[in-house]
């Protein structure tokens, strides 16, 4: 009785110990890549540090050069520009095509493997492309608006369309969201839609009742996702408008790497960091929240 | 009997009229989302003459292949390609050891405590999508990696696959908590220990999972451009990413060469795509969590 009782808990030490260690890679990558970055911008946004020598405390100094400099106020301002419009824009194209992928079309699985092909592809490439094709002369965009009597439009030399011009780039990468929301389509069980058609509804009210309901849990994850991807949006800007013309672009992630890699003010970007990291995980958290009140689980 | 009958009726052809309105659309946006593949490769391989016409045309008159040529002398080609296979090389080994060990740690091994560790795993997914290189992470990590000395080296980039992605790690474990507990526990009967349980019992039936692993990594290591661009400031280390960002800065851009270079740093992760289709589809829906 004793000895089969110890031989318990010697198991359940045991198991704690195997399982310990086989995480231990985790364990050590969370606290050297995730941990200590997000609690080391907090201790480098107190200093003057330009990235040789020694940083030297000087209190929240940054935080008040940040206040007072505008450039920081446009770059939260482009930021917050760029989630609102991209983010639901990206919910909506993703549910498009998912239900239009869904309507039993025979060549399928063509869509399926173009839409998806962009988000395979490099960012930075795509946004080469996109210098080309948004070209305000000789590129395919303009080209083909002429034909529509479209004046050339000027996407990236233009402060009211530099913007749109990233958040295009962003729709090339919702062909991957919209396979998610297709798998979710597909879990939905037929009958739902044969009761609700004996009951005469039509197709819009099916969709607003029975689907949308239902994606809830995707929408719910594909907006805290691309919160996070568009918070931190980097490449696009860096490669397509370097943060111009008259910085409408110039996004808080390019304010961060501008600082830190050619100003030389490390403690400066480290502040901003730790601004953008509190700014991210509380709008996740707050969404995350919220979904009591609008993401149905019934069906898991 | 009529209301009976009539949905019946106007069934098939209210379906034919869905499908027709869902095929204009999917048409319209696959021509959209081909669209900057399609201008890259017209441009590619036009002439420089051509590419100063107005209006542009649609399709090369002439198919200019030395382009290709020219765009691999402009820049050093080779050895960046095989400084991305390098970073790609290493990230897929590190990505697929780490992760599948720790997936194997938080789904196939009882132990208390397990699932609320498996909560920060999942967090991180949701604020730090890029991992390891992201903006809000970097100012430190260069900090710390400057400080070591290992700037200009691939092991900042390397080093991070070696210690697992919540991602991956998310996607290998849903994978094997499909795999039924009693495989393990007669392996465990037969006296097999955890480690031979992982390699000989667990590892077989993974493999497909494991491939998924290894194609997203590899192609996160191939289109990563932040790592790079901080840690790799010496131009004899580059990878392809930062290579083609040369042709933006050239006093005069030449676009059909820029673009003849990003074919030949996107046209391999597109065949990989269209050889490992069905693997990439399958990791959307485990990272899913369908």
């Amino acid at each position: 009785m004793n000895r089969s009782r110890k031989k318990i808990i010697s198991a359940d030490t045991r198991n704690l110990l195997l399982g310990l260690l086989f995480i231990s890679p985790w364990i050590i990558g969370f606290f050297l890549f995730l941990v200590y970055p997000v609690l080391s911008n907090f201790h480098l946004g107190m200093t003057q540090y330009s990235g040789f020598g020694l940083p030297e405390w000087i209190g929240f100094a940054n935080y008040l050069a940040l206040f007072k400099d505008p450039l920081f106020w446009t770059s939260l301002y482009n930021t917050f520009y760029y989630v609102i419009l991209a983010v639901p824009l990206g919910v909506i194209v993703a549910i498009g095509l998912a239900v239009a992928m869904n309507q039993k079309v025979r060549e399928v699985a063509w869509y399926r493997a173009i839409l998806y092909l962009p988000s395979v592809a490099p960012v930075f490439a795509l946004s080469m492309m996109l210098i080309w094709l948004l070209n305000p002369r000789f590129g395919l965009f303009n080209y083909l608006l002429s034909w529509a009597h479209v004046p050339a439009i000027n996407w990236l030399g233009d402060p009211h369309w530099s913007k749109l011009a990233i958040v295009l780039v962003a729709q090339f990468g919702a062909g991957h969201i919209a396979l998610i929301f297709l798998a979710a389509l597909r879990a939905i069980p037929p009958n739902l839609y044969d009761a609700a058609s004996l009951d005469g509804a039509n197709q819009w009210r099916k969709f607003c009742y029975i689907t949308l309901p239902l994606l809830t849990p995707t929408i719910l994850y594909d907006i805290i996702i691309g919160i996070g991807l568009g918070l931190q949006v980097f490449a696009p800007a860096y490669i397509m408008t370097e943060g111009g013309p008259l910085n409408s672009t110039m996004f808080t992630a390019l304010y961060i790497y501008k600082n830190a890699f050619e100003y030389n003010q490390v403690g400066l970007a480290a502040a901003v960091s730790g601004i953008l990291f509190i700014i991210n995980a509380t709008l996740a958290i707050v969404i995350f929240w919220s979904s009591r009140y609008w993401v149905n689980y019934q069906l898991e | 009997m009529e209301a009976f009958i009539r949905p019946l009726a106007t069934r098939p052809l209210l379906e034919a009229r869905q499908q027709l309105v869902s095929r204009l659309l999917l048409v319209a946006a696959s021509l959209f989302y081909l669209s900057p593949m399609y201008w890259m490769v017209v441009t590619a391989l036009k002439s420089d003459q051509e590419l100063a016409q107005f209006p542009p045309t649609l399709w090369p008159q002439e198919l200019v292949w030395k382009n290709f040529d020219l765009a691999t002398k402009t820049f050093p080609f080779l050895s960046y390609l095989g400084n991305t296979i390098f970073y790609a090389a290493f990230t897929v080994l590190g990505s697929v050891l780490s992760n599948f060990m720790i997936a194997y740690g938080f789904s196939r091994i009882k132990w208390p405590g397990r699932d609320l560790l498996f909560y920060p795993v999942v967090a991180s997914i949701f604020i730090f999508i890029q991992f390891p290189v992201n903006p809000i992470t970097m100012v430190p990590m260069f900090s710390l990696f400057a400080g070591l000395g290992l700037v200009n080296s691939f092991l900042p980039l390397i080093l991070p696959a070696f210690l697992g992605n919540p991602f991956f790690i998310f996607l290998l474990r849903q994978f094997m908590l499909q795999i039924p507990s009693s495989l393990s526990e007669a392996a465990r009967l037969d006296g097999a220990s955890e480690f031979q349980i992982m390699t000989r019992v667990i590892l077989p039936l993974t493999r497909p999972a494991l491939v998924v692993v290894a194609l997203l990594a590899g192609v996160n290591a191939w289109n990563d451009f932040l790592g790079p661009l901080i840690y790799l400031q010496n131009d004899k280390l580059y990878t392809l990413s930062l290579g083609l960002t040369f042709f933006k800065t050239m006093h005069r851009i030449q676009f059909n060469l820029m673009m003849a270079a990003s074919c030949l740093v996107v046209v391999p992760v597109i065949l990989v795509f269209l050889c490992f289709q069905r693997f990439f589809l399958e990791g959307v829906s485990l990272g899913s969590g369908k």
